[in-house]
């Protein structure tokens, strides 16, 4: 009598099962690559940065010592390596605006803050970027508004960019707004914008045009003004 | 929004200004600071243990204690620091949450100590981390089962006056209250016995005469049986139709357990006696005996043990569902597979998958009875695994279940426990003698309070100074306060003694004679009515009480109409005393124009401790023996 169907299946159970014990002896090496994500977690957790000295710091950004002080006691409570990543900073930033999604608009301003491209924030990113945003001159700041929206810092804004940015603002005011956000309205938002911002009509807005235009514009200049006395 | 983050909201408004030049509207004003400090170090000083922290640590939590302009009130001018009287070592905990945001609960910590300083620091326990949360709810749950056995052990104190239903249906939830509820208990556990017994008996094959079967006892001695019968479903129903006018609630009792177990278990009887002796219903006639048996859980109320498997059964529904799932998964793959794998041999037991739950049930749960077994080599081998994974499927739901009864029962042992030994008597008796000496040094100072007024006349300054004795200053304000409300109410505060025996009193005569309570010197009107002390009325259910407190008119028609009056104790005092009695009588003789006329009342205890010396602080001992009733205007 041949070996049967079930009688085959049975041999199967039984093969798997040996190989199941010898596992458990060590004698049959696991074809899993743990190994690989523990180590890749050991990594992020034993660097750890240190910032430059206190008076290297002051001579770069426009605060004060004492100032620097309470931002670096604030960054390192939330950052104890240091080191702020993109979750990290995503994470931080999703708890200001519990309604809407803030994450694409902190992808933004990572870059934008990020400026050696690293990957990660370090305290001196963190301190002359809001060095410029909080006591910067109103050129100073435009020009970093003009950095977070050209997203692939080629000099120009182009409208897709834009789009992308109107996107993730309005993505921060989440569902529950009055009136409804509908899908077109960061299309003529951007519009509007161009409208507004391009002058030759060339599609892209430089840097020229932006600075030209929003000095122009008297609400945006007060508006810059408004957390000069954030810190 | 987190505490932490709250560092980074200065960071979040900055990052505004991206939306400034795509704005179209102008921006609304921002918030200024009034007063602009600097971030400051503030001391907060916890019963000795210096803890230092920023300000702004402080302020992420504004509906704190500590986050708020409550903590001012804690504020200490000259050491500039804030002061708080708790414990150190949970404070630590109250400021690691300010720093990190995340409450922990430590575990050497007891639950309601932690609790109080939560509460105290304003801090809701909801929001401990999920890291120490479950801990801390594990223990709270113990914590107040274990405050819940307490209670019910208080509720145990007999009330006054009960209606005849109320003590019945006591009687029938607590045996031990009284001893016709003992051997209403022990009558009805015995015939529970009895009958259950004779069920069982009922089908033993009693001897026979050779010629015949062999029959069961039931059929040779059917009357006998039923007679036994007859007299079990009589006390049975006689039982429940009493529990059911007892009960509080009757619809709530009728839907109870313990009812419907009783219900089921006399119904049959009544239904066989409705029913006849038809062939037709005569099968459901047998099956209706069958409920007979229920009379066995009429023992559960008899037996803790029982009870306690029963809430433990019911508190691991979930468990024993999910046993009852895993079991029936594995029961239908394994009866597939194993009817699969014996098809191809001859003459098998497995004639079809249900066919083979029998096997793998039996397999599973390692019975092996051996009445169906696999032939083949497959079948074999399946069938070792299909035992294997039974004991493990088995062993695993098991501890869970294990473990709930484990703590239910400790609980219930834990309470028994206390209920019968002393502890709990002596614990009782430590909290009740502090609250009489409380109670009591309340009433001794009023009555010294009363010689010091009284000797007021007698001027004699030595004696007064002897009787002053050196209550803290503590002690005499809350002896004011409690004066306070004797006179709002205008009752007073009496021992427990003299409060039972004015109790029996009034139930022996109509009127309530005796008023043991104290006078409560009202030193501060100095009218004729010197000694203004209360009419004391206890709280009598029959005292006409408010018609006392009438002004003058009334009052004199009810003394004169009950009689109640004072019942001055002097009799040790006089001898030496001989003041205190012209006081007593005065107001009698005098025309008193007051609004108030009260009975001086007043109860000089034991001779020890009225002793012009007044240093005795012995409680009221058995103050009526020198009770003298004086009748008073």
């Amino acid at each position: 009598m041949g070996i049967q169907g079930m009688e085959l299946f049975a041999i199967g159970v039984v093969i798997i099962l040996f190989m199941a014990v010898l596992k458990q002896f060590g004698i049959l090496e696991p074809m899993s690559s743990f190994e690989d994500n523990s180590d890749s977690d050991l990594e992020l957790s034993t660097v750890r940065h240190q910032p430059e000295g206190l008076d290297q710091l002051q001579a770069q950004t426009k605060f004060t010592r004492k100032e620097l002080q309470s931002l670096y006691r604030g960054f390192k409570n939330e950052c104890p390596s240091g080191l702020v990543d993109e979750e990290t900073f995503k994470t931080i930033y999703s708890q200001f605006f519990p309604q809407g999604d803030a994450t694409t608009y902190a992808h933004f301003l990572f870059n934008a803050f990020d400026i050696d491209r690293n990957g990660s924030i370090r305290f001196e990113d963190f301190v002359i970027g809001l060095s410029v945003l909080l006591r910067g001159s109103v050129t100073e700041k435009l020009n970093w508004a003009f950095n977070l929206y050209d997203i692939n810092k080629d000099g120009y804004i182009t409208k897709e960019e834009m789009l992308a940015i109107m996107k993730s603002i309005y993505d921060m005011m989440g569902r529950y707004t009055y009136p409804c956000v509908r899908d077109e309205a960061p299309s003529e938002h951007v519009e509007k914008f161009f409208q507004k911002m391009d002058k030759n009509r060339d599609g892209v807005v430089t840097i020229e045009e932006f600075i030209e235009t929003c000095q122009k514009d008297e609400n945006i200049m007060n508006s810059m003004q408004l957390f000069e006395n954030v810190i | 929004m987190a505490a932490g983050v709250a560092a980074w909201l200065p960071f979040a408004r900055a990052a505004a200004i991206g939306w400034m030049p795509v704005a179209n509207l102008p921006m609304p004003v921002a918030p200024t600071e009034k007063n602009k400090r600097q971030d400051e170090l503030i001391i907060l000083n916890v019963s000795g243990r210096r803890f230092e922290t920023w300000r702004n640590t402080l302020d992420r939590f504004p509906d704190t204690l500590l986050g708020s302009s409550e903590k001012e009130f804690f504020y200490n001018e000259e050491t500039k620091e804030y002061f708080f009287d708790r414990d150190p070592d949970v404070f630590r905990n109250v400021l690691n949450f300010y720093r990190t945001g995340k409450l922990h609960y430590p575990r050497y910590e007891c639950i309601s100590s932690y609790e109080e300083e939560l509460a105290f620091f304003g801090i809701i326990s909801e929001i401990i981390g999920d890291c120490c949360y479950e801990e801390f709810k594990d223990r709270k749950r113990e914590n107040a089962e274990r405050l819940m056995d307490d209670q019910e052990d208080n509720k145990d104190a007999k009330l006054p006056n009960m209606t005849f239903r109320e003590t019945m249906w006591r009687a029938f939830e607590n045996p031990h209250t009284s001893t016709m509820a003992l051997v209403f208990y022990y009558v009805t556990g015995f015939f529970i016995a009895v009958s259950v017994i004779t069920n069982v008996v009922e089908t033993v094959p009693c001897g026979s005469s050779p010629n015949q079967k062999e029959v069961p006892c039931g059929v040779r001695y059917t009357v006998a049986f039923f007679c036994m019968d007859t007299a079990c479903v009589m006390i049975f129903t006689v039982e429940y139709l009493m529990r059911l006018f007892a009960a509080p609630s009757r619809y709530r009792f009728m839907r109870s357990v313990m009812s419907i177990i009783d219900v089921v278990a006399i119904l049959p009887y009544y239904i066989g006696l409705v029913m006849t002796d038809n062939e037709d219903v005569s099968g459901a006639f047998v099956t209706l005996r069958v409920f007979r048996v229920f009379r066995i859980f009429k023992f559960s109320r008899h037996s803790q043990g029982l009870r306690i498997l029963g809430y433990t059964l019911k508190s691991c529904a979930s468990e024993l569902g999910f046993l009852l799932f895993s079991l029936t998964m594995a029961i239908i793959i394994f009866a597939t597979v194993m009817f699969y794998a014996e098809k191809g041999s001859s003459s098998s037991k497995f004639t079809s998958i249900p066919a083979s739950f029998w096997y793998t049930i039996v397999t599973m749960t390692t019975l092996g009875y051996g009445d169906m077994v696999p032939k083949t080599i497959a079948g074999k081998i399946f069938g070792s695994i299909c035992s294997l994974s039974g004991v493990l499927v088995i062993a695993l739901p098991v501890p869970v279940i294990v473990s709930n009864f484990s703590r239910i029962y400790h609980q219930n042992q834990r309470a028994d426990k206390r209920r019968a030994q002393k502890v709990q008597k002596a614990r009782l008796a430590r909290i009740r003698i502090s609250k009489e000496g409380s109670s009591n040094a309340f009433l001794h100072s009023k009555r010294n309070g009363l010689f010091n007024e009284a000797l007021e006349f007698t001027s004699s300054t030595e004696e007064e100074q002897r009787l002053t004795k050196s209550t803290s200053l503590l002690e005499s304000q809350h002896h004011h306060l409690l004066h306070c409300l004797e006179k709002t109410t205008n009752h007073e505060f009496v021992d427990e003694q003299y409060y039972q025996q004015s109790y029996l009193e009034a139930g022996l005569q109509n009127y309530p004679s005796r008023s043991p309570s104290l006078s409560s010197q009202d030193g501060v009107t100095g009218t004729c009515c010197t000694r203004r002390s209360k009419k004391h009325h206890t709280p009598l259910p029959n005292a006409s009480g408010p018609a006392h407190m009438q002004p003058l008119t009334h009052a004199h028609t009810h003394q004169q109409g009950l009689q109640e009056l004072s019942t001055i104790h002097i009799q040790p005092l006089t001898t030496s005393r001989s003041s205190l009695n012209m006081r007593v009588d005065e107001p009698a003789s005098m025309n008193c124009q007051s609004s108030q006329i009260t009975t001086a009342i007043i109860s000089i205890p034991t001779p020890p401790v009225t002793t012009p010396e007044g240093d005795a602080h012995l409680p009221a001992g058995p103050i009526h023996q020198n009770v003298v009733k004086v009748s008073a205007l």
